[in-house]
């Protein structure tokens, strides 16, 4: 009988191990960020530096648990917040345009037949495979000449019409039986009707996987700020970051907490959705 | 216009036509489409033109490919880029499907396992950025470890270390991705084959090579396809931990381009992206063809 459960508690303890690697940097941020900013100078204040033969100081459990750092932040540095508001503002609109803009030609490239369909759907998927290396460089003359650049519109408008979200979302189209559109049509239903009160329902689920791959996908974004966006006030928080250790070193792992908080909070709300959605982002040829 | 001018057969075709999928299929691909096309088809196809010509409106020439090819940062950038996927993915494709395998079998907790393992695809890299550096700094915790063990420090983010470094990050951040992938590809085997095979009594490694991994081929295309095209996305953590100037090693592709965009070389990096462009194309087919190949011999 013993026997029957060694195995698995042996493999248990090994995944949690490797689990615990995983999530130390995590539960390294989040338990720092309730250190004083005097306790973090002293620990880590040594970053960067060459002329010390001092090291780190690896703390685990603060000294003195204090909310000092995050009020900080939140109350005296309006800066950070405004920073977090430009990720904001980026972000959001992002995800609803797209979702929008996808729902539409999703359905279309699902569930309609019309000439040239799959040459069309090619160029959708072969430009989602591109890297951001060539995607940039279109995404980069287009906004030149609409005079887009060093405003959020360079790149909130590529986001918007990014072809990730159609994809996706055709993944979910294909699924619905077509026997109940063809019964919509023969109850008289037109297009939008049909879209609008039965497919729509049934892809909720992938709108909702759509809205989180694509809120860790943008809240994330480095590259594009980095070349479209020249002014350092306009930049997400998550390029600011980058070179937070050398001036506020000591709220920097309050700000870091902030900043990926809203992304695991959504994760963990909607983890179904998460998976389901990378499982059908599956390019399957 | 009254509606008896026009000729019935006409106005007939064109109601047809008004009802049909094709007229609703324009309807509702136009927003995307005039957007894609805006933003990416005719823009890429401009920079394609801009890549064969010497100056903006200039004439035929192959002379910025010639100059991109011999130039010695591009050549760094794209071998390095090259060398780390080569190197990454076969670690993580590895890693991840040990991973996958025992989670795919009893075990305790699966789902908060599953969850941990996953959580680092969604912190945002830059939010961990100061872990790395408390890690790998010079005067950092790696190093203090290797000192009480009498070893010399070495300065991980300013040496040939470099590349080990976002190796380790590239898989820290994807592995759950591809765990994804591949229990999903695991729990689409049918449970009769494994039982015929205990049947027919054939050992565990036998069942590992004739069932699991071989009908999890597909998958495996997948998740190397996708743990490809992710790691040329590894410039992000590359940047947030070693700064716009890495070390030589770490210097990849997306540093070459940002330097041409900041220089305004509109043809270089145009000749840059359409190169990228083709190499990718080459990859997805050849890993498309050698799945349908593999698919057909096994039927």
């Amino acid at each position: 009988m013993i026997k029957g459960w060694v195995a698995p508690l042996l493999r248990s303890l090994l995944l949690i191990l490797i689990a615990s690697l995983l999530l130390m940097p995590v539960v390294l941020t989040v338990v720092n960020s309730f250190m004083t900013e005097r306790d973090i100078m002293a620990n880590y204040g040594m970053l960067g530096k060459t002329d010390t033969s001092l090291f780190v100081n690896l703390k685990w459990i603060p000294d003195w648990v204090s909310f000092q750092q995050y009020g900080e932040v939140l109350i005296s540095t309006p800066k950070f917040l405004y920073l977090f508001w430009n990720s904001v503002s980026m972000v959001v609109p992002i995800i609803i345009g797209q979702a929008l803009v996808a729902i539409l030609a999703a359905f279309a490239f699902g569930k309609l037949s019309f000439p040239g369909r799959e040459g069309l759907f090619f160029l959708y998927l072969m430009t989602m495979l591109m890297p951001f290396q060539v995607t940039l460089v279109p995404n980069y003359l287009m906004a030149d000449r609409l005079g887009l650049l060093n405003h959020p519109g360079s790149i909130i408008l590529p986001g918007v019409f990014a072809p990730f979200g159609v994809f996706l979302l055709r993944q979910f189209m294909l699924h619905i039986h077509s026997s109940y559109i063809e019964a919509a049509k023969m109850d008289g239903a037109g297009t939008l009707r049909i879209l609008v009160s039965i497919a729509l329902p049934m892809v909720k689920p992938g709108i909702a996987a759509l809205v989180v791959l694509l809120f860790v996908d943008y809240w994330n974004m480095v590259e594009q700020p980095l070349i479209f966006l020249q002014d350092a006030a306009k930049q997400p928080l998550s390029v600011f970051l980058s070179h937070i250790q050398d001036d506020v070193l000591g709220v920097s792992f309050a700000v870091s907490v902030v900043y990926m908080m809203p992304m695991v909070l959504l994760f963990l709300s909607a983890e179904r959705y998460f998976i389901e959605g990378i499982q059908l982002s599956g390019v399957k040829g | 216009m009254k509606s008896d001018t026009i000729p019935k057969a006409f106005s007939r075709r064109m109601a047809r036509f008004f009802r049909s999928d094709a007229f609703s299929a324009i309807g509702l691909l136009a927003p995307s489409l005039a957007g894609f096309a805006l933003f990416y088809l005719i823009p890429f196809g401009q920079s394609v033109l801009t890549s064969f010509q010497d100056r903006l409106g200039g004439s035929f020439t192959l002379s910025n490919y010639k100059e991109l090819l011999l130039s010695s940062s591009f050549q760094k950038a794209a071998s390095n880029t090259f060398s780390f996927t080569a190197v990454s993915v076969p670690i993580l494709v590895a890693i991840s499907l040990l991973l996958a395998l025992l989670l795919n079998q009893r075990v305790f907790i699966r789902n908060w396992l599953r969850t941990a393992y996953v959580l680092p695809l969604v912190v945002p890299v830059a939010s961990i950025v100061l872990v790395w550096q408390i890690l790998f700094d010079w005067n950092g915790a790696l190093n203090a470890v290797l000192q009480q063990f009498g070893l010399d420090r070495q300065d991980w983010m300013k040496s040939n270390w470099a590349g080990f470094v976002i190796v380790l990050v590239y898989v820290w951040k994807n592995i759950g991705y591809n765990v994804i992938l591949f229990l999903a590809g695991l729990q689409n085997i049918p449970d009769q084959y494994y039982e015929i095979a205990n049947l027919e009594g054939a050992s565990s490694a036998r069942k590992l090579f004739g069932i699991t991994l071989t009908y999890l081929t597909p998958t495996t295309f997948l998740v190397v396809l996708m743990s490809v095209l992710n790691s040329f996305k590894v410039f992000r953590e590359t940047y947030l931990v070693a700064g716009a100037y890495p070390h030589d090693s770490i210097y990849m592709m997306q540093h070459y381009m940002n330097n041409m965009f900041l220089s305004l070389d509109i043809q270089k990096v145009s000749s840059a992206a359409v190169l990228m462009a083709l190499c990718i194309m080459v990859l997805v087919f050849v890993l498309f063809r050698t799945e349908r190949m593999f698919r057909s011999y096994m039927e």
